[in-house]
């Protein structure tokens, strides 16, 4: 392909679908600038690549490459972010001290929370759990990002962050605790 | 005595369980505390709910035709676009 045909095609690329791939990066990566740069990653990777045929369609194909750039920068945050908040998480016993006494028992039960299914059309509610997954230790957030909004298998998020099954689950755990009690204390006296 | 569990350890069977499939034993134990614990079960619930809603964010912000790829940073891709192909071209 020459040059100038390339450079239309892609610039034709990024107007017809750069809102969609960014939407689509926001949703997962949740940080405005994140977004930018794995939506700039895809298209450098587009010119790159021959691999284009018109077969499947551009947002198609542009979206396949999207997910790996995705993926690259979750594995990327999630080894710059600290360990710091995440030192004893092989003692998985004695890691949740916050939520249960020494006999396993919950400090605090959960209550009921008014959030039926219709919680779900309210955007306060969403508004509120968005806050919330802000709020989480950056790891734990990317690996629930992963797991939970992009549906990762559990062995794929293993490979991707190089970590064990262990860990990835005690993660997992920390993340959904946090999410719940963080959702029982905004939205109930919220 | 090893059958009964603890909230402590229902808890993390339930968030598990999102995960992968239980184990037979773990199924069993984990539906014998449910049936008596309260507290585990609005728990299981608000799990479940948690999983569903922030599924309900990622379609809420794909289908939001008011966020769009802001003009700045539009114009900086293309910038790098170019200079990528000029490169490509010597």
């Amino acid at each position: 392909m020459n040059t100038s045909l390339l450079n239309k095609n892609v610039n034709d690329w990024l107007n017809e679908h750069g809102d969609y791939l960014y939407r689509f990066a926001l949703a997962r990566l949740r940080d405005p600038h994140q977004a930018e740069d794995a939506v700039q990653e895809t298209m450098l990777a587009a010119i790159k690549s021959n691999s284009f045929e018109g077969a499947s369609s551009a947002r198609t194909w542009l979206t396949g490459i999207l997910k790996h750039k995705i993926i690259d920068s979750q594995r990327k945050q999630f080894r710059e972010q600290p360990l710091s908040d995440l030192i004893d998480l092989d003692a998985s016993d004695t890691s949740m001290d916050d939520f249960f006494d020494k006999n396993g028992h919950w400090l605090d039960k959960p209550q009921t929370l008014d959030m039926p299914e219709e919680a779900l059309e309210q955007k306060q509610f969403l508004n509120i759990l968005s806050g919330c997954i802000d709020k989480l230790p950056a790891k734990l957030a990317t690996i629930f990002m992963m797991r939970d909004v992009q549906e990762t298998d559990n062995e794929a998020i293993c490979k991707e962050l190089e970590v064990t099954a262990t860990n990835a689950w005690v993660m997992l755990y920390r993340a959904r605790m946090g999410l719940r009690k963080c959702l029982e204390i905004h939205w109930i006296t919220g | 005595m090893k059958w009964m569990l603890s909230c402590k350890q229902a808890s993390q069977i339930i968030s598990q369980s999102l995960d992968s499939p239980l184990s037979g034993s773990d199924r069993m134990k984990l539906r014998f505390h449910l049936f008596l614990c309260g507290a585990c079960t609005r728990f299981s619930r608000q799990l479940r709910l948690l999983s569903s809603a922030v599924i309900r964010i990622k379609h809420n912000i794909e289908n939001d035709s008011s966020v769009q790829l802001p003009l700045e940073s539009k114009a900086r891709i293309f910038q790098k676009i170019s200079s990528a192909i000029e490169s490509k071209k010597h």
